[in-house]
């Protein structure tokens, strides 16, 4: 290698040399976070020990408690367990988030003509690859504890897409948690007072006719019944929720998809706007 | 007259009710090496994060390899390679791994990336620990690894937050011949220090920072003029008036004498033969010296003399000397 005097770099590449490079930075950011994971593989206990516990705990303990019209609890709860699942793991986003903000890290990758927003967006592309592990994880279980598809590929493959789609907007909102909060503490306890009631005051693992009609309106809403509802729907599982007159409920596809166009289109902007205040003094 | 590489002016920023620059000016020519001297919380690190686009500052202006450090930073940052004062690299990842995540970053090709890094590895005497996790390095290692970083796509201008911090006199001097070869090929270095010798080692200009603002700049020389000239000192075996008589010619000003009277200091011009002289005068007046020393103004001196960092009478007598040096380093960290 020759020894060149260094000189003043010029800028002002051509658009898709540029694009070419924040595809290029998101990679390898994304290929850093995997390498964290690989390093410490309990990393990934929320999306592999999690799941299978709780599918045996709400199939075999809660299951045998709750009649299901039209169906096993299996077959029921699966689509929701999948998003209980989804849900909660994203907590490891903001965790993890925050305690890459307070190492020095950071400052290093500011400093480096790279893509700022690869940093975000190589960490959201991480959390689909985790997400999609925790699917994986959960239809095995579900398959063993007697959980069947009923519907042909391309509805079962829509269903899968539409939960990854969810999970991919809630990495950008746990991203704005990790963003804001100060500590991992904080991250953390996110997790317990908003993912665990938004992801159990749902349809998820119960049938909602017996709940009172002001909280089964809050039910009816909350994105994480849509999605389910959704999957049930195109599993071709049982769905006692589709007699609910709530549109939500009749239309559960498109407010699935509708509620997470509208995360993505608040988070995603509001994440680079945390993300720059957070690193700049 | 070069071009400037590094140029603040009047740089201010507050952080609640601390003040943390007030107005700092800076300039580092292509091809030099600017130290940047000052105590704790002077402002050095401050100044450092708004020139490598780490910090706004609210207002003056600072550009960077000719670029405006807030309106351009993407421009700044592809001429710049950083060290902060702390390690900012990945735990997780080993030595080697961080060196490639650093280049491709910077759109090194990987192959570049490959063999800039082992270069590197070299250079800083880390190949061995190339393939272990950084969580396993020692300190120093990691500060070596983090230089090796900054310089990986040889940027043209360097900023370096207290690059030898932490590293044992063998590696301090590898790093300070490393910045010397980096600046003969033409890097402009901008690095502050908590060690005055390695500001008069390295510097080519040094600017004395202090509550925000440069309270001196210069070459070391210059500096050093700052606070006069050299000075005798002389430790009697027994406090004798005749020894002040005897001297008086033969220094420029009047005498310290410590409280047992053995101890005399005096500002002198440096002549060929002083130290001579005083023997021989001393002797003809019968008086026993025990130890007599003519001294160069050093970067202590002078900093002592800007800052007010340590008061004159607390390095006196020179038996505090020893005691003294933890002392002024902490005063100066």
């Amino acid at each position: 290698m020759i020894d060149a005097v260094p000189t003043v770099r010029a800028g002002g590449a051509s658009l898709p040399v540029r694009v070419a490079g924040a595809l290029r930075d998101v990679y390898i950011m994304t290929r850093r976070n995997l390498v964290h994971i690989a390093r410490e593989p309990m990393q990934l206990g929320d999306v592999t020990i999690q799941p299978v516990l709780f599918t045996l705990l709400f199939v075999y303990v809660f299951g045998s408690g709750i009649p299901v019209p039209g169906g096993t609890y299996a077959a029921f709860a699966l689509a929701g367990l999948l998003l209980l699942n989804l849900t909660t793991s994203s907590m490891g986003t903001a965790v993890g988030l925050t305690v890459d903000l307070n190492t020095g890290v950071i400052d290093r990758f500011r400093t480096l003509p790279m893509w700022p927003a690869a940093v975000m967006v190589g960490r959201s592309i991480t959390d689909v690859l985790t997400a999609t592990v925790c699917t994986l994880t959960i239809v095995v279980s579900g398959l063993v504890v007697g959980w069947r598809p009923e519907t042909g590929a391309g509805q079962i493959a829509a269903g899968f897409g539409i939960a990854l789609l969810f999970a991919y907007a809630l990495s950008w909102l746990a991203g704005c948690v990790g963003l804001w909060a100060k500590g991992a503490e904080t991250a953390q306890s996110f997790g317990f007072l908003v993912l665990f009631p938004v992801s159990f005051v749902s349809n998820a693992l119960v049938p909602t006719r017996g709940m009172p009609d002001w909280l089964r309106l809050i039910v009816d809403w909350n994105p994480v019944s849509a999605v389910t509802a959704a999957c049930r729907g195109l599993w071709g599982n049982p769905n006692p929720s589709a007699i609910n007159s709530a549109w939500s409920m009749q239309h559960p596809i498109w407010t699935a998809i509708a509620w997470s166009i509208a995360i993505i289109a608040v988070c995603l902007p509001l994440a680079s706007m945390l993300y720059r205040r957070r690193t700049t003094d | 007259m070069r071009e400037n590489m590094v140029e603040a002016e009047g740089l201010t920023k507050r952080f609640g009710t601390v003040q943390a620059l007030a107005g700092l000016d800076l300039a580092a020519p292509a091809g030099s090496i600017l130290g940047v001297l000052g105590p704790n919380g002077a402002g050095k690190t401050t100044a450092l994060r708004i020139l490598t686009t780490l910090a706004l500052p609210d207002s003056g202006r600072a550009q960077v390899a000719g670029y405006d450090v807030v309106r351009d930073p993407a421009a700044v940052r592809r001429n710049i390679g950083v060290t902060a004062q702390n390690a900012t690299l990945d735990e997780l990842l080993t030595g080697r791994q961080n060196l490639l995540m650093v280049g491709e970053l910077s759109q090194m090709r990987r192959a570049d990336a490959r063999v800039r890094s082992e270069e590197l590895l070299r250079t800083f005497e880390l190949t061995d620990a190339a393939g272990r996790l950084l969580k396993g390095y020692s300190g120093g290692m990691r500060r070596r690894l983090d230089l090796a970083a900054s310089m990986m796509t040889r940027p043209p201008v360097l900023f370096l937050d207290e690059p030898t911090t932490g590293l044992d006199p063998t590696s301090r001097y590898r790093v300070w011949s490393v910045i010397r070869g980096l600046v003969d090929e033409g890097v402009t270095v901008l690095l502050t220090t908590q060690y005055l010798d390695e500001a008069d080692q390295l510097a080519d200009r040094i600017a004395v920072v202090d509550h925000g603002r440069v309270i001196a700049g210069g070459t070391p020389a210059e500096l050093k003029r700052l606070t006069g000239g050299a000075r005798l000192e002389a430790t009697l075996s027994v406090a004798d008036q005749a020894a002040l008589e005897a001297l008086r010619p033969l220094v420029e000003g009047p005498f310290q004498i410590s409280e047992d009277g053995r101890h005399l200091r005096a500002p002198v011009r440096s002549t060929a033969g002083l130290v001579t002289r005083v023997v021989r005068v001393l002797d003809a007046a019968g008086v026993d010296l025990e130890d007599v020393a003519v001294h160069q103004p050093s970067l202590d001196d002078v900093f002592m003399r800007l800052t007010g960092a340590i008061p004159e009478s607390s390095v006196w007598p020179p038996d505090g000397q020893a005691a003294m040096k933890p002392e002024l380093q902490e005063v100066i960290r």
